[in-house]
């Protein structure tokens, strides 16, 4: 009843935030939207399944590029979304074949080569992508008389999407989906033993989590309204993992607390882009060390001490 | 013909620094199972380092290389005992992590801490063409072949003929049975970190006048030489050398015959190619786990 509350008042604070918000403001709480979304996605695939991916931004990119060209040849939004996942995802599974055979560094270093490629492709085949300037002019949806073009009502659409995504991951762990993912995650062998088919889940553990990539994508291309590779790099890939290493792998508030901090963090900070580029780095150095659940574990221990603490003085 | 000579001379030279980065990769693998993601950072340190003993302080050549390689073997021990000492209970994927963190750590703190330019560093040898025929090439590339060819040559035989690096060897093979052997296993890990690092130091100053010095080059070293241990196979250390050499020449060929757009993603397809066809590598021997 007290969690049904409290996500209630998030949910009633997320939802009158921009009366308070300035434009630029408004902006990167948008963008955090579409980084968590696709940080769950990661989460799903290296959290839970274990299966390590550092080319989260090529699905990413997938999306947004398959939500700005569709766009662009006149197709509706409301179509091109779940098309930027479903197309991200089936790249994922794709992805997912080498996964089948090798793991933890030979897989990492196997998707960093997956996320060059797709960056040379979108820098060079400029038939298809616009090579280094991109896409530009993307329009934003609306339903009926109901448009979505201004920065506010953008923002709500996406609170929603951001809210059914969550949503949607806490669906996905608790199913049967969820369940062999972790088993396999914690060990592959004894999950076989157990009569799960790791060939189909560790393809699926990609697909899914290319596919919250994919539809993060599609939110994001109209949000900037351009889209060029270099929001799609190997590094970009290395933020969605700082996201999901810093606030939890294995959590559903893991990517939530990481996108928060990674996105928000240098704005709040107003840091140069090098400057939070090494404090970034050195949390990833530290949580490794001495945190290795990430910062959800502060929040497990929070939620511990205060009930207890209350329930002391009773 | 001349072209295509030229082009082995020019492939070569860059395909053996490649390869000297590479072998550090596969010692670490070896004996500690470590991989790092800073390899590439482990190089640019080094050259910021050389930069700032030779030129800005104008220590003689010699010396500062001599001090550079110290400052290399010290960064190489303090990364051991720091951090992978503390890492190595975690497990494959809490070091890569770990590595990669250090990788920007290193890179973004010297963009900060120095300068995000470009700095230039004098060509070891004269770069002045050499005609032979048709044939032209640059004395440095020659040099660079055999300089680091030596260098190889010296590391193999210490591996293969010393106490210690037969030690480093047995580590190799299997740590509980060198434990019970009586080697310190702790001691050669620290050593092989050093060692990597040193021999990164040395990549780092041929390097330095090839691909300039800059913060992020370690990205683009690190890459070319990760992607060479795995193309030339992994637990072997001519692996290392026969990987740096495949990349060398193939992104020079490719370069030449093909299209320089695609030059560093041919790499990268060449990788995939070998994966998918013979994961152990071109000269690596197959392992149980992968």
């Amino acid at each position: 009843m007290i969690r049904w509350l409290f996500w209630g008042i998030i949910v009633a604070i997320l939802c009158v935030l921009p009366r308070f918000l300035g434009d630029y403001t408004l902006y990167v709480v948008s963008l955090t939207y579409v980084y968590v979304t696709v940080a769950i996605g990661l989460n799903l695939t290296l959290g839970y399944a274990n299966q390590v991916s550092l080319c989260h931004a090529s699905f990413f990119g997938i999306g947004a590029y398959t939500m700005g060209l569709l766009l662009a040849q006149g197709w509706s939004f409301w179509l091109i979304l779940p098309l930027s996942g479903i197309f991200a995802g089936l790249f994922g599974a794709v992805i997912g074949f080498p996964a089948l055979k090798w793991k933890d560094h030979y897989l990492a270093l196997i998707t960093i080569a997956i996320n060059i490629i797709t960056f040379f492709v979108m820098m060079q085949e400029s038939w298809l992508t616009g090579g280094p300037t991109g896409v530009s002019g993307i329009t934003r949806p609306s339903i009926g008389s109901l448009s979505f073009t201004s920065d506010i009502n953008y923002y709500y659409l996406l609170l929603v999407l951001f809210i059914l995504a969550i949503l949607a991951s806490i669906w996905i762990v608790n199913s049967k989906w969820g369940r062999a993912f972790r088993a396999i995650g914690l060990n592959e062998l004894a999950a076989r033993g157990h009569g799960i088919s790791s060939f189909n889940y560790k393809l699926l553990a990609f697909a899914v989590g290319a596919f919250f990539a994919g539809v993060g994508g599609g939110l994001f291309a109209p949000l900037l309204r351009y889209i060029s590779p270099d929001a799609f790099t190997f590094f970009i890939s290395l933020e969605f993992l700082i996201m999901i290493v810093i606030g939890g792998m294995g959590r559903i508030e893991g990517p939530i607390i990481g996108a928060i901090i990674v996105v928000m963090g240098p704005e709040v900070l107003r840091m140069a882009e090098a400057a939070y580029l090494i404090v970034y780095s050195l949390i990833l150095i530290l949580v490794m060390l001495f945190m290795r659940g990430g910062l959800v574990i502060v929040l497990d221990r929070l939620r511990e001490a205060i009930p207890a603490r209350i329930g002391s003085r009773r | 013909m001349a072209n295509f000579i030229q082009l082995l001379i020019g492939g070569v030279s860059m395909g053996i620094l490649y390869g000297v980065v590479a072998i550090g990769f596969v010692l670490l693998w070896q004996t500690s199972q470590t991989i790092n993601f800073g390899q590439g950072e482990l190089v640019m340190v080094p050259m910021f380092l050389m930069v700032a003993l030779h030129i800005v302080l104008k220590i003689p050549f010699w010396p500062s290389f001599v001090l550079t390689l110290l400052g290399s073997g010290i960064m190489g021990y303090l990364f051991e005992r720091l951090m992978i000492r503390k890492l190595l209970p975690g497990g494959v994927l809490v070091i890569v992590i770990a590595t990669l963190g250090l990788s920007g750590f290193l890179r973004y703190g010297m963009q900060i801490a120095w300068t995000p330019q470009t700095l230039f560093f004098p060509h070891l040898f004269s770069t002045k063409p050499i005609e032979l025929g048709d044939i032209i090439f640059s004395p440095e590339d020659i040099w660079n072949i055999v300089l680091i060819s030596v260098i190889i040559i010296v590391l193999h035989l210490c591996i293969k003929r010393t106490k210690l690096g037969m030690a480093m060897q047995a580590v190799a093979q299997s740590r509980e049975t060198a434990e019970l052997m009586g080697i310190n296993v702790r001691h050669i890990i620290t050593l092989v970190f050093v060692l990597n690092s040193v021999l990164a130091g040395t990549a780092a100053v041929f390097a330095a006048p090839i691909f300039f010095v800059r913060y992020d080059i370690g990205i683009f070293l690190g890459v070319k030489a990760f992607v060479a241990a795995i193309i030339g196979g992994f637990n072997q250390i001519r692996g290392a050398l026969v990987g740096g050499l495949t990349v060398g020449l193939a992104e020079t060929f490719a370069a030449a015959y093909i299209t320089t757009a695609y030059r560093d993603a041919f790499v990268m397809i060449l990788l995939l190619v070998v994966l998918l066809i013979k994961p152990e590598g071109i000269v690596g021997i197959k392992e149980e786990a992968y």
